[in-house]
């Protein structure tokens, strides 16, 4: 067999989405936002060693130079506790993707590469999970199984993968008919590997994109399903968590209850900013 | 059209015959049991026996699964572990009043959302689109419940300027039961202070409920509104010598509103079931808070209730926003 003559890449053209993305300023912010983040979650046990220790002689003191946020209803340092959040719903977002990812991207590439009965019989169980409430059933199998962290993530896992299994099943449906499939399947290669090998790298395009949203979005229906009480439990200094233990408070001391519900909503703000700089750099039509 | 239609009905059924599946197979793998929650720690081994015989908890898997799908079939969801009473009688009670939450939700988002996206689209990179985008992203990131704890404390424990939570002032008393909808049913009674008095109670947890909405909303419309004007029959138009307005209401808006049905549609489907966190905070007897304090307590029939509910009419509301859309669109065509 004749071996292929490496490839010279065209630093230009390999570079051009990375370039697209790097000089789009809205997605500049994104990085930015959570490099922040994630400096602030490294930092947390330096900014405070214990997030639960509480004073009560400084109960709801307001940010000042002794207290950077301010404190809360048990004189515990809000920003203590908001940088302490930031390494659970962090942890929250990404573990949340990469499960849904994980279950809905195999889904996907199995329904789409058999097809037939599969394909069908798969993507009607994706059908019903698109049709079933999500935060429903995430309360339900948060409340069944105890309302902690770990069951946070399987809950908002499981009501998060099937758009993904859509996502690939159609890329692979797009891509199964390609010549460099046939031509696996022509050398004998088998199903596993042309999927695994051949179809699972060309869709992962849009998985990535989908993805930077969704770990926004898993992070603000975790937050979520703690304020309501079937995620983190107090004291755990979980964002959501902490909204809902400050909201009584509001009036003498927003700053307890805004700090958290801020940290969400830039955390959120980061990954969706980023999503839109990926989809915006990876458009085939955007030729910029 | 008519065998479209029939064949998205029977789709609609598979729908509802695998959310009985999934949900009912879903809380027999869970750990918890309902009858230690809805008794107590403290119940004795007898009356949690007598508990679970009386609720068929006893009997084995798949006769529980059939019992339940055969009551179903006669429109029988079968009764609270909770509240003991019926669960249609029970939807029947808080549905409308998440109906007319997502209703309210859905006009103040439709109304605020796509005005915006079309502002931003024709004022595409000025300061009035970077104004919308903006808002638009810091819409769609902020947590709801803490945009309602704000507006609670500040436009009603503060300022005074709209009701707190509830459907209706304590000491009103609400309209004769005709829809559910308690500004319907005032319209009904010519009840006028219960009128205003609902619709006052309806603004925060609308806007609430809709600002998320609202954001998506306002982002889809201004994508389809530059992507039309860009076409070559609004360029034609305006060659022609159309007017801008007409241009833009009858040949761009029309052809962009398309996509912003579909979300539309979803968000309508959405906030029928995402009702939850609005409701709780706002104290507002929807199926929400109904289906929070259900999982709270392990009742899993009332939770699947709930469920089939909200599949039910996630899959109507699919069905209706594509006949809308063959309507809309003489191109689209479902045979």
């Amino acid at each position: 067999m004749v071996e292929a003559a490496p490839r010279v890449p065209d630093k230009r053209q390999m570079s051009k989405p990375a370039r697209r993305f790097w000089r789009n300023p809205a997605s500049l912010i994104g990085v930015v936002l959570l490099a922040i983040l994630l400096f602030i979650a490294l930092l947390a046990p330096l900014i405070s060693p214990d997030p639960i220790a509480q004073d009560l002689s400084q109960r709801l003191k307001p940010p000042s130079s002794q207290h950077l946020l301010g404190t809360d209803q048990l004189g515990r340092e809000v920003w203590g506790r908001v940088a302490h959040g930031a390494i659970i719903s962090l942890q929250v977002g990404v573990f949340v993707t990469l499960l849904s990812v994980l279950v809905g991207v195999s889904v996907g590439l199995f329904a789409g590469t058999l097809g037939g009965a599969w394909d069908n019989a798969l993507m009607r169980v994706t059908d019903i999970f698109f049709a079933f409430p999500s935060l429903i059933l995430a309360m339900a199998i948060a409340a069944a199984l105890g309302p902690n962290l770990t069951n946070t993530i399987i809950a908002v896992a499981a009501v998060s993968w099937p758009s993904y299994a859509r996502l690939v099943r159609a890329q692979v449906l797009a891509l199964r008919d390609r010549e460099f499939v046939e031509a696996a399947r022509a050398l004998g290669t088998p199903q596993v590997s042309i999927a695994l090998r051949h179809l699972l790298p060309n869709t992962l395009t849009p998985v990535l994109i989908q993805s930077s949203f969704d770990v926004g979005q898993a992070i603000l229906t975790a937050a979520g399903l703690s304020f309501i009480g079937f995620g983190a439990q107090p004291p755990t200094p979980e964002w959501g968590a902490m909204v809902s233990e400050t909201r009584n408070f509001i009036s003498e001391a927003p700053w307890a209850s805004s700090a958290p519900a801020i940290a969400i909503a830039i955390s959120v703000l980061a990954f969706n900013l980023i999503g839109d700089g990926l989809r915006d750099a990876l458009d085939p039509r955007n030729t910029k | 059209m008519l065998t479209y239609i029939i064949k998205r009905l029977f789709f609609v059924l598979f729908v509802v015959w695998g959310l009985t599946v999934a949900t009912f197979f879903i809380s027999q793998i869970l750990p918890g049991d309902p009858a230690i929650s809805a008794l107590g720690d403290k119940a004795t081994d007898e009356m949690i026996q007598n508990f679970r015989d009386k609720n068929g908890l006893n009997q084995p898997v798949l006769v529980q699964y059939f019992s339940y799908v055969s009551r179903l079939a006669v429109g029988d969801l079968g009764t609270s572990l909770r509240t003991g009473r019926p669960i249609l009688d029970d939807l029947r009670d808080f549905f409308p009043g998440t109906l007319e939450l997502a209703l309210a939700a859905l006009l103040i988002a439709a109304a605020i959302g796509i005005p915006a996206g079309v502002l931003a689209a024709l004022q595409q990179n000025k300061l009035p689109d970077v104004l919308v985008r903006l808002l638009a992203l810091i819409g769609g990131a902020t947590p709801i419940y803490w945009l309602a704890i704000l507006l609670l404390e500040t436009l009603h424990n503060k300022l005074r300027w709209l009701p707190g939570p509830g459907r209706l002032d304590a000491y009103l008393i609400a309209p004769p039961r005709v829809t559910g909808l308690v500004g319907i049913d005032a319209i009904f009674a010519g009840d006028w202070q219960v009128w205003s008095d609902s619709v006052m109670h309806l603004i925060l947890p609308a806007f609430v409920l809709g600002a998320f909405s609202a954001a998506l909303l306002a982002r889809m419309t201004r994508a389809a509104m530059l992507e039309t004007l860009n076409q070559d029959f609004v360029r034609t138009a305006r060659a022609k010598g159309v007017s801008n307005s007409t241009v833009i209401v009858r040949h761009a808006l029309r052809n962009a509103f398309l996509p912003v049905l579909t979300v539309l549609g979803g968000v309508l489907g959405g906030l029928l079931s995402g009702a939850v966190l609005t409701e709780s905070i706002f104290s507002w007897p929807g199926v929400g808070r109904y289906v929070t304090d259900a999982a709270i307590s392990l009742d899993f029939p009332a939770v699947m209730g709930v469920t089939l509910l909200a599949g039910v009419a996630y899959s109507l509301i699919n069905l209706a926003t594509d006949l809308l859309y063959a309507v809309l669109d003489p191109r689209i065509s479902y045979g």
